[in-house]
């Protein structure tokens, strides 16, 4: 039995979310080899991954943002050595494992959180309120993984083989036009150890201003929800969420945010999580293990200063 | 142009589901059903290019229950012209629904297919990629911005890193997010006048597509819940806590 990853890079290095599908591919039994793409990659970094067997390198100039369509095309053609094709369920994995899934006749399990068996494992539905173990009886499985679900691969400590792969003709029926990337010098948002987020009880962007105060005592990550993405006062890739990011820190300070379950479905798993919220009745007070009941403007200011204090004492 | 709308009925966003005690599934009965929230958008976006003169005519389409048809209605009081279900009490999985939909697309010979980036039932966020690689059409996902002209669709794509734009050829298939547009409500006069429009019913078994689901889902159970916590007095003793008692700080 062997694994197919798609790994996906992050200046150079294999991205955190595929490190942890890697752990999960590791988990269905087999030799685990990647896949890496792009233009003017090497797979040197990929080779370091611990457990893995052998890295495939598509180096191309058409893969420099690659479509769904050429790397669908490509994991068709790689798919005959292998039992399972992985990705991380990042925006990426989401586009392509579906497309190369219906082309080899496969259902694909998406999202999962565990691996049960080769072929057995579980996953949320209904924005994280039921948990539903899946049986796929098709003969090769294509599956994503939900990183916040596994514990990274170690980056370093193995000597995997690497070397290229053949390519199929490029597609020309989509092209890339451009990107716009939120720059932040702040952890990224899926894999920080602390993340605060606001909600539409920040009012307005210019007040982000105290959560990133805040973030930079923490160390943290700024999220927000639907509510404060919606209105415009943070970019959509802050979004966390059924149908945006799913993180898991060891804390997430939820501010003025109320609790809806398409907004608990991206965070519940967090070791802790603390409510700041006016309104006693907040459904967040309830899956919090610190509420802290009052008005957000007048909180986070202090919530700052005395983290200031407590950290130089 | 001739866009295909896939609609899905759903529990609606705002149930709160329960789990059935003996863990075969979750307990639908008698609970209120909607369209799903992004076919929503993007019929409303279907709706929209035709205001706008680039669509001429705008099929939905649903599988499963006979009672879909009170969702296929929802998509016409909106705006759409008519309506196809594909009639089905089988469970339904993606790989079906995207066979099923590529047997009305080279029927229908639409130039644009317009779904929901992910049915909040399942949140299987599979459906649209499925269909377009089975029609062998270019896909856009998580569209949030979107112009048709010129036979290309240019569409920016909300991705982990912010919003990528890409072009694809038509006929293609797109799936919307949330901040395409924010979708109309029916009045009263376009419900009544929903009613009269065609609504068309097929099976699967006419369109020759095996729909045995490949996923048994073989156990559905309440996730784990958390703790209750506590409510703190001041920010002192939330810092106090956060670093004696969780040892997160
Ligand atoms: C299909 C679908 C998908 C969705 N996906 C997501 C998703 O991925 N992520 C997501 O977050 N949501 C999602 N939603 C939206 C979700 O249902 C809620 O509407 C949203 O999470 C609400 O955001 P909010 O809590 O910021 O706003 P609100 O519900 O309006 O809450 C604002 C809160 O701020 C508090 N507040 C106001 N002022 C202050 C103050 N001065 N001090 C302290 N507290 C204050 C209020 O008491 C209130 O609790 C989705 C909805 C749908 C239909
Ligand atoms: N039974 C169905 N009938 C019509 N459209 C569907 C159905 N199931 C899924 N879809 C479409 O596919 C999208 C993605 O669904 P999913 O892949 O299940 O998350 C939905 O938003 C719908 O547009």
């Amino acid at each position: 039995m062997s694994v197919l990853v798609v790994a996906e890079l992050d200046g150079g290095a294999v991205a955190k979310a595929s490190l942890a599908a890697i752990t999960a591919a590791g988990q269905l039994g087999g030799d685990v080899d990647l896949l890496v793409m792009g233009s003017g990659v090497d797979g040197s970094a990929a080779g370091k991954v611990a457990g893995v067997r052998k890295v495939l390198v598509a180096d191309a100039a058409h893969l420099a943002h690659p479509s769904a369509e050429d790397a669908a095309a490509l994991l068709v053609q790689l798919a005959p050595a292998y039992d399972h094709l992985v990705a991380a369920s990042t925006s990426f994995g989401k586009n392509v494992m579906p497309r190369a899934a219906a082309l080899l006749d496969i259902a694909q399990v998406s999202d999962v959180i565990e691996v049960l068996g080769p072929d057995r494992f579980k996953r949320f539905i209904y924005a994280g309120n039921a948990l539903a173990t899946v049986v796929s009886t098709d003969a090769k499985r294509v599956l994503t993984i939900r990183p916040t679900a596994f514990a990274p691969a170690a980056a370093e400590g193995g000597s995997a083989s690497v070397e290229p792969v053949d390519l199929p003709a490029p597609s020309d029926l989509s092209s890339f036009v451009g990107q716009e990337v939120s720059q932040s010098e702040r952890p990224e948002l899926t894999s920080a150890r602390v993340v605060v987020s606001g909600g539409r009880g920040m009012g307005s962007g210019e007040n982000f201003k105290l959560l990133d105060e805040l973030a930079d005592v923490l160390g943290a990550a700024v999220g927000a929800s639907r509510a404060a993405v919606d209105a415009g006062f943070v970019p959509n890739d802050f979004q966390v969420g059924q149908t945006g990011k799913i993180v898991a820190p060891d804390l997430y300070v939820a501010v003025g945010i109320s609790g809806a379950i398409q907004h608990l479905a991206g965070m519940k798993d967090s070791k802790v999580i603390v409510a700041i919220n006016k309104d006693e009745e907040a459904p967040m007070f309830q899956v919090a293990d610190y509420g802290l009941v009052g008005d957000l403007f007048k909180l986070i200011p202090e919530l700052t200063q005395e983290l200031k204090r407590a950290k130089s004492s | 142009m001739k866009v295909l709308v896939p609609v899905k009925r759903v529990v609606d966003y705002n149930v709160k589901i329960r789990v059935k005690a003996d863990r075969s599934g979750v307990d639908i009965a008698n609970v209120k059903m909607s369209m799903n929230p992004f076919d929503e958008i993007a019929c409303e976006q279907a709706i929209r290019l035709k205001e706008a003169g680039v669509a001429t005519e705008i099929i939905a389409v649903s599988a499963g229950e006979p009672k879909a048809q009170e969702t296929l209605r929802t998509a016409l009081a909106m705006g759409a012209d008519r309506a196809i279900l594909i009639e089905s009490t089988d469970e339904l999985q993606p790989l079906a629904v995207a066979k099923l939909l590529a047997a009305i697309v080279k029927k229908e010979d639409p130039q644009l297919v317009l779904m929901g980036k992910q049915a909040i039932d399942d949140d299987s966020n599979q459906t649209g990629q499925m269909l377009a690689a089975l029609l062998g059409w270019p896909q856009a996902t998580f569209v949030s911005r979107l112009t048709v002209a010129d036979g290309q669709a240019e569409a920016g794509r909300e991705v982990d890193e912010g919003i990528q734009t890409i072009a694809v050829k038509l006929p293609a298939v797109l799936t919307v997010d949330l901040r395409l547009n924010e979708p109309r409500y029916a009045s009263l006069p376009n419900i009544m006048k929903a009613k009269k429009k065609p609504l068309d019913v097929v099976k699967p078994a006419d369109l020759g597509v095996d729909v045995a689901p490949r996923l048994q889902y073989v156990q559905v159970e309440e996730p784990s819940a958390r703790k209750a916590g506590v409510k703190v007095g001041s920010v002192q003793e939330l810092v106090q806590k956060l670093k004696t008692e969780a040892g997160v700080l």
